[in-house]
């Protein structure tokens, strides 16, 4: 699959800080890519470089093999953490202004409106104004408008913050939808789980610097530590083997590491020798909030609030 | 570009479709215009309630003629009723009773006036004026004077100046005026629509909707449109009120006569007249070309500057006050510089004042009116010139200032941040 997006040595200076320094990653077409970090890792600037907000001081970003431009404004959607409207404008209107600033004719717009309103359950919103919304409405509206103009790439940054849970299931569902027809999506979260559940790919940015590229199931494999949980029919009788060491035990269940050298069979071969049954067995992968943790973990986490110079 | 129109499309299209726009561009001049008639219908309008009164002359200044003189209606019964008149004259519907002495025209202390209630000072200075004119009519027939002759003899003085070797009258006092107020209107259009801008651009910022709207337009073609599009509000509402004025001077002689023949009749009209008289002589064409150029290019500066200093605003309102003020300060000495150059047109402050592109907006419209010789061809024009290339440089400087504070949050900014981010590069 060729890369929708290309970063390459990415670099933003602002004056007291390094807020993106030389970052390059690749997100494949179609994919869903989760961009993680601490908060003031860098996340928004990166993401705002990649809207064209901000200009990179080095490094480069190709958008489908060209060089990123304004021309390929139009081909991504994105959905700021601090969610915009205007207060006091009709809800079908500000609809309309963000995609004709897209660059959507009046009448492509009204269409996708149209479309997304009645997709969504908001057929009665047109006439209302955003201060009528709850908090959770808004988030939907800005969703809508996110997305209104088919943009290749969606870039969502906590895109469920104040959703309920039915909601934030739709938006979901939505997010899947877009992902099949074939757009490719940049989720910026801390949400551990959710990214777990959603994406595909993601990063790890500390600190200015990419510190994690990888699948979810690589990472998870590149992190594991070799720890097995492992259940037997009655009570559990200690046993001491080279093969492994114990970690925890909890009732019939214990959490045991491989000793390096050994295969999990030793340590089955040695419990099945000591004449116990085993109910289950199966290896502990570490979940991204650990691996999250271990890595941010022990460095300055939270950098001074982000100045953007 | 394409996307600066949607931006002006739309700051235009709210402003001009609120209903406060309504109220401010087409009741408000009515209210005050209204305000202004009345006050002028109140002040130059007499007492038109007429008063009968009974009159015994025994002087004959009424020649022996019931009269009606301004308010009065005299009402004249033989002298030897005189007694019993005293008493009756309320019962008869009279106001009052007037009692003219024989030697009334040589003595006219003598002159008696009863009546049942107060007259008020107006009434009595209008009886004082019409006993002064018939006896004076009386005197000068006694000296075998004509009274339509002195009339005649009388003579109307007004100066006519001439400027240079034109044979032009002088145009000091409404030009003066005219000044005045249009540097007064394009006061409060710096202030008034600046602030609009400001605090549109704080509103975008504070909604945090800047940021979603800058993914899709340059910050720059965003703040111009914001910046045109509310100078178009600014323009139709001035296109509007001109309409109004015109309307109305236009209905009020007909809507209002009596306003009309007072002013003529009150002595104001001879000053009205001399007045129109010099304003003939204006340049009008200059003055409604040059207002619009010092509306557009003043508005375009300080838009600019009011944009920048609303991007560096967080949600704080006091601290929007705080960053405004030196703006405001400027404008307002550009007020004070103004009321100087109407008074002196080509005093060195009323040059500088109106050269100097931050204040020339307000001092320049102080001084046009004066006409071309008086203000010289090359101020006009350094003046126009040097606001366009301050206008390009504000407008350029304060889009970068713009640029990095729409998406600043939670940090004051400081006016030495806001020159560092004007002089970076891009």
């Amino acid at each position: 699959m060729s890369a929708l997006l290309d970063v390459q040595h990415l670099k933003k200076y602002f004056d007291n800080q390094r807020a993106v320094d030389d970052i390059s990653f690749a997100i494949p077409n179609g994919s869903i890519f989760g961009l993680l970090g601490p908060n003031g890792a860098g996340k928004t600037t990166l993401l705002r470089m990649i809207t064209g907000i901000f200009y990179p001081d080095s490094g480069q970003i190709f958008f489908d093999g060209r060089k990123f431009g304004s021309d390929e404004l139009i081909n991504i959607g994105y959905m700021p953490e601090e969610r915009g409207l205007y207060k006091k404008m009709k809800i079908g209107e500000q609809a309309l202004y963000l995609a004709r600033l897209k660059g959507l004719s009046h009448a492509e717009a009204m269409e996708k409106i149209h479309y997304w309103f009645h997709r969504l359950d908001m057929d009665t919103w047109y006439n209302k104004k955003t201060q009528d919304l709850s908090k959770g409405m808004g988030q939907k509206l800005q969703f809508v408008t996110t997305i209104l103009h088919n943009p290749r790439l969606i870039i969502l940054d906590e895109p469920f913050s104040g959703l309920d849970p039915v909601n934030a299931n739709l938006i979901k569902d939505e997010i899947y939808e877009l992902s099949r027809k074939g757009a490719t999506i940049i989720f910026s979260t801390h949400r551990m789980e959710q990214v777990e559940e959603i994406c595909d790919h993601i990063i790890l940015v500390n600190q200015g610097k990419k510190i994690l590229d990888g699948t979810v199931s690589q990472v998870k494999q590149d992190f594991k530590e070799h720890l097995y949980r492992l259940e037997v029919a009655g009570e559990l009788h200690e046993l001491r083997h080279p093969s492994f060491e114990s970690v925890h035990v909890q009732g019939a269940s214990l959490i045991l590491r491989i000793a390096p050298g050994f295969s999990s069979n030793d340590v089955l071969n040695a419990f099945i020798g000591s004449g116990q049954s085993i109910v289950s067995f199966q290896e502990l992968l570490p979940s991204l909030n650990d691996i999250f943790i271990k890595l941010v973990e022990g460095t300055p986490l939270a950098r001074r609030f982000q100045t953007a110079v | 570009m394409n996307k600066i129109g949607i931006v002006f499309a739309r700051e235009y299209g709210t402003r001009v479709r609120k209903r406060s726009f309504l109220i401010v561009t087409i009741l408000l001049p009515l209210i005050i215009i209204g305000f202004y008639v009345a006050i002028i219908a109140v002040s130059i309008s007499k007492n038109t309630t007429e008063q009968r009164v009974a009159v015994i002359d025994k002087a004959g200044i009424f020649d022996g003629k019931d009269q009606k003189i301004k308010e009065f209606s005299f009402h004249l019964f033989p002298a030897d009723s005189a007694d019993e008149l005293a008493s009756t004259y309320n019962k008869e519907g009279y106001d009052g009773y007037l009692l003219i002495p024989d030697s009334s025209i040589a003595y006219p202390s003598g002159i008696h006036f009863q009546r049942t209630s107060e007259a008020g000072s107006d009434a009595e200075n209008d009886l004082n004026d019409d006993l002064a004119g018939l006896i004076g009519h009386k005197r000068m027939e006694a000296a075998h004077m004509d009274p339509e002759k002195i009339k005649q003899l009388t003579p109307e003085v007004s100066i006519v100046a001439t400027i240079g070797n034109e044979s032009r009258q002088s145009v000091s006092t409404v030009a003066r005026a005219t000044g005045y107020i249009a540097g007064f209107l394009i006061y409060f259009i710096l202030l008034i629509y600046g602030t609009t801008v400001m605090r549109g651009v704080t509103e975008e910022k504070t909604t945090r909707i800047a940021e979603v709207i800058v993914s899709s337009v340059r910050p720059f073609e965003l703040m111009m449109g914001k910046i045109l599009g509310i100078g178009a509000v600014g323009l139709t509402q001035f296109v509007i009120w001109g309409f109004l004025i015109y309307l109305l001077q236009l209905i009020v002689p007909y809507a209002f006569p009596q306003i009309g023949r007072d002013l003529h009749g009150s002595g104001f009209g001879g000053m009205m007249g001399m007045l129109l008289q010099q304003a003939k002589s204006l340049n009008f064409p200059l003055i409604l070309g040059c207002f619009v150029f010092y509306f557009l290019g003043g508005y375009f500066l300080y838009a600019s500057l009011f944009a920048a200093v609303g991007s560096a605003v967080s949600d704080d309102a006091q601290e929007a006050q705080q960053m405004v003020l030196p703006i405001t300060l400027i404008v307002v000495f550009s007020l004070v510089l103004m009321t100087k150059a109407t008074a002196a047109p080509n005093s060195g402050l009323a040059v500088f004042g109106s050269i100097f592109p931050l204040t020339s907006p307000i001092v320049m419209m102080g001084r046009i009116p004066y006409g071309i010789p008086t203000i010289p061809l090359w101020q006009l024009l350094a003046s126009m010139v040097l606001l366009i290339g301050t206008f390009m440089f504000t407008t350029w400087a304060c889009g970068k200032i713009y640029r990095t504070g729409i998406l600043m949050y939670g940090k004051k900014i400081t006016f030495r941040e806001m020159l560092k981010w004007a002089a970076k590069k891009d």
